[in-house]
């Protein structure tokens, strides 16, 4: 376990935590330096690129590589075959365990392919004229196979199996037939039916969102380097460069110490840089070719052959008292997990009533196979999806019993000591205090205007702690370099030396931190589940910690006084002894352009598993105006507050509540998978898969509230997931009172919303 | 004795329908040897696929983690993230 701190020690006077200075990779990045992962070029390097399956579902029956590989300038071609067939193994890696053989059956078709776009042969070559040429030389025959794509058909009886044993697990006792549902997760607590028995009021209701994508605007890309010697090198863009490791090395079978992964600059995650898609193909073909081969995705490929997340179905019953108390809740959810098992809905499950103290529930989740991409991770993996069911619902017992929902929610608040519905006891936890901000806010007491509408959401997310190596040094010149394992994808290299800069009591700018390959720095998992600034920015503070200890020392030793006779103030060692110290304070670059003669250099380094990160809330309000000529929402503004504990770098937490509110509003008004009767993507493209740009959206106004967690050294918490939480709802909502219809599927297009306006006016 | 609370269907499938339990351990390893010992099992489950919230703290692999005499243990799937 972590030292704990108290919340009061958390506001001691800082200096550098909880400025604005500007972020350390900012210069690079707008000018265009930066190098992502298609950005590198090595000598004799190859273009690879991927043969997909025309087909949602269909079996493998042969493929015939010989004119590929025989076309000049073709250096190499691929298959499964050229990958170990692996037993069915859980490795824990990035987000979550991954299924070792299926993950390698998705960057690699074997035996069947479960969507259209699945990869089933790649090529490296001279040229990309030349290896899309041989893509189209490379003959397979297939057998087609009935497909199956909505979550609620995939489970009915007769659907087209995906996988032959696949039997559901979490019924008690195993099937004896084969089904696409994977896994039935169940949870529960009280008496469900004398909750309802208790309630003057309730309501069933059922919502549903589309599968939608994670829309980062760097495709997948890498560069791999097989060595003859063994010895290779990836470049990849990432979440988790650790991980890119060890999912290659198992899924190839080679040794972690033979692959350095070395990051490249991200541009966006998002979850969906968790896993691997091409780095072991970009491997294969570099060993069989002797060359570096490079892989970069189009668009196209991205939405086709890359985690989105879930489409979902939700189902809620829930009952009240007449004054708002709500007695019992009934949760089921059905997520689509795409061609393999491992959606997001056990989260979901866990998340769904995570915002109420309600005595009485039953949440059962559905995790279902479908011929689609696997989904990935998604910030707060199936929590939007179930809050959308849930918030609605809530919504929905408001209205029908005459209470203001802000009133609702208030009342049925978790606070400090109830025990979650997801199991612990909360504590230190700040949702009554961000309810409180929202209901306080100018927003609230705006008036709406004919065909506008106001909606109010809350949403939850766990935040998560994790494994974390982090280097600090001391140059000659007295300033710092922060290493970490750590892509930096929201602004953590800032707050890493901003912590750093605090604990060493010098200016920010005097702290350079860099994010180390796999080679150079011990093990951290991914930068996700709003982990980063928790877990590794505790490994910097207690890096920069014992820096100062051991400076501390040397400057006793040079004064020849106690220990205990030395402070740590403003970057420098002050001596409490009278007469000890003529010359005055030893500053940081006096120590360490003397450090040989203390002791040699000054360096340490932290790696820890953090533990205790502290949940958090966030309540948002939009008010949306609804054309009722032609169903277009216009979101009028948008104000969402959250607990997050301390703000290191109050800008980028800023940033990333705007950011997932972006995001929801998309999943909530334009986003959508849209398949086509034989089950192809038709909108693979930013021209039709419509993501907001900043001309669709108001400024969105974000409220940090800071309830301290005291795990953490300055009390922070993970900030990049709650907010893509309650807008799915909040739209929804809004939508329902500017128009006086209840929208029950997403994406709220203006289509859905004109039918439904004509279907009430009859 | 620390107070072991399993709610979870796939945890309850392994206690034959027990929700709670108390396990007498001063740290999560200990904990973790005593219950797989009880109920077969289940103590391999929570190591590689649930955390552990102890007194309202989540944590995960923590086998290091100390409990009091009275300590709360909930068990629960692991969390990712995005």
């Amino acid at each position: 376990m972590n030292k704990p701190v108290k919340p009061e020690d958390t506001g001691a006077i800082l200096k550098v935590v909880g400025t604005r200075p500007i972020r350390p990779d900012g210069v690079e990045k707008v000018t265009g330096r930066a190098a992502y992962g298609a950005d590198l070029h090595l000598p004799g390097m190859l273009i690879g690129k991927i043969k997909r399956s025309p087909h949602a579902h269909a079996r493998i029956i042969s493929i015939d590589t010989r004119k590929a590989l025989a076309l000049p300038g073709v250096k190499a071609v691929m298959t499964s075959a050229d990958m170990p067939d692996l037993a069915a193994e859980h490795y824990e890696a990035g987000e979550s365990a991954s299924n070792l053989r299926d993950l390698s059956a998705n960057v690699m078709a074997r035996g069947k392919v479960l969507y259209h776009g699945h990869a089933i042969a790649a090529v490296a070559a001279t040229s990309n004229a030349i290896a899309d040429q041989a893509l189209d030389l490379i003959e397979i025959v297939y057998e087609t196979l009935p497909h199956v794509i909505d979550v609620e058909e995939a489970m009915a009886p007769g659907a087209p199996i995906l996988h032959d044993q696949m039997f559901t697990a979490g019924l008690g006792e195993t099937p004896t037939k084969a089904s696409n549902i994977a896994t039935k997760h169940r949870l529960d607590r009280g008496d469900l039916a004398a909750g309802f028995g208790a309630a003057d009021i309730i309501v069933e209701t059922r919502y549903s969102s589309a599968a939608v994508h994670q829309g980062y605007i760097e495709p997948h890309a890498c560069v791999a380097s097989y060595a003859a010697d063994g010895q290779t090198q990836v470049w990849s863009s990432s979440q988790g460069h650790f991980v890119i490791r060890g999912l290659c090395a198992k899924l190839l079978k080679m040794r972690f110490s033979d692959v350095r992964v070395i990051p490249a600059e991200i541009g966006g995650g998002f979850g969906g840089k968790t896993t691997v898609y091409l780095e072991p193909l970009a491997l294969v073909l570099s060993q069989k070719s002797g060359h570096p081969v490079k892989m970069v995705m189009t668009r196209e490929e991205v939405f086709r052959a890359t985690g989105p997340t879930s489409a979902s179905v939700v189902t809620v019953k829930m009952g009240a008292k007449l004054d708002g108390t709500i007695t019992a809740a009934q949760v089921d959810l059905k997520f689509q997990a795409g061609a393999f098992a491992g959606s997001p809905v056990g989260a979901a499950v866990m998340t769904s009533l995570a915002c109420y103290d309600v005595a009485n529930f039953e949440v059962t989740g559905w995790d279902v196979v479908t011929n689609s991409p696997k989904v990935a991770a998604y910030r707060a993996p199936g929590a939007p999806n179930a809050a959308l069911g849930v918030e609605c619902a809530v919504d929905e017992l408001a209205e029908k019993l005459g209470i203001d929902p802000m009133t609702m929610r208030e009342k049925n608040a978790v606070r400090n000591g109830v025990r979650a519905p997801y199991g612990p006891v909360y504590k230190n936890i700040g949702y009554v205090e961000t309810l409180e901000a929202i209901k306080s806010h100018p927003h609230m007491s705006i008036p709406l205007g004919p065909n506008q509408g106001r909606g109010i959401a809350a949403g939850f997310w766990f935040n998560i702690g994790g494994e974390s190596t982090v280097n600090v040094s001391i140059n000659e010149d007295g300033t710092a370099i922060v290493s970490t394992g750590s892509p930096d994808i929201g602004g953590s290299r800032a707050s890493m030396a901003m912590m750093a800069a605090e604990v060493l009591g010098i200016g920010v700018e005097q702290v350079r931190p860099i994010v180390a390959d796999t080679a150079s720095i011990g093990f951290s998992t991914v930068t996700g589940g709003s982990r980063t600034t928790f877990a590794t920015g505790m490994a910097v503070v207690q890096a920069a910690e014992k820096l100062v200890a051991d400076m501390k020392r040397r400057a006793a030793e040079t004064w020849g006084v106690e220990i205990d006779q030395v402070v740590w103030q403003d970057g420098a060692a002050h001596c409490l002894q009278a007469g000890k110290a003529p010359k005055g304070a030893l500053t940081l670059a006096a120590l360490a352009g003397s450090a040989g003669k203390t002791g040699g250099p000054i360096a340490t380094v932290v790696a820890l598993n953090a533990q205790g990160a502290g949940p958090g809330f966030g309540v948002h309000v939009c008010d949306v105006e609804v054309d009722p000529e032609t169903g277009h929402v216009t979101v009028l503004r948008y104000t969402a507050a959250q607990d997050v504990g301390k703000a290191i770098h109050p800008a980028y937490v800023e940033g990333q509540i705007q950011g997932g509110v972006a995001q929801g509003i998309g999943w909530a008004l334009n986003e959508e998978y849209v398949f086509s009767t034989g089950g192809i993507m038709e909108n693979a493209g930013f021209l039709d898969y419509r993501v907001p740009v900043a001309s669709d959206l108001p400024m969105i106004d974000a409220v940090m509230v800071e309830v301290p967690n005291p795990a953490h050294p300055y009390g922070a918490k993970g900030v990049g997931e709650v907010p893509i939480v309650p807008p799915l709802a909040a739209l929804a909502i809004a939508v329902r009172h500017a128009t006086g219809v209840r929208m029950h599927d997403l994406p709220l297009s203006p289509s859905k919303i004109r039918a439904a306006i004509d279907a009430k006016a009859g | 004795m620390a107070l072991v609370i399993a709610d979870y269907a796939d945890c309850r499938a392994l206690t034959g329908g027990l929700r709670s339990f108390e396990v007498k351990a001063a740290t999560v390893r200990d904990l973790l040897q005593k219950i797989e010992e009880r109920f077969p099992g289940l103590g391999d489950l929570i190591d590689q696929r649930m955390a552990i919230a102890i007194d309202g703290t989540i944590t995960q692999d923590a086998h290091g983690a100390t409990l009091e005499p009275h300590s709360e243990v909930v068990l629960l799937p692991r969390i990712g993230g995005g």
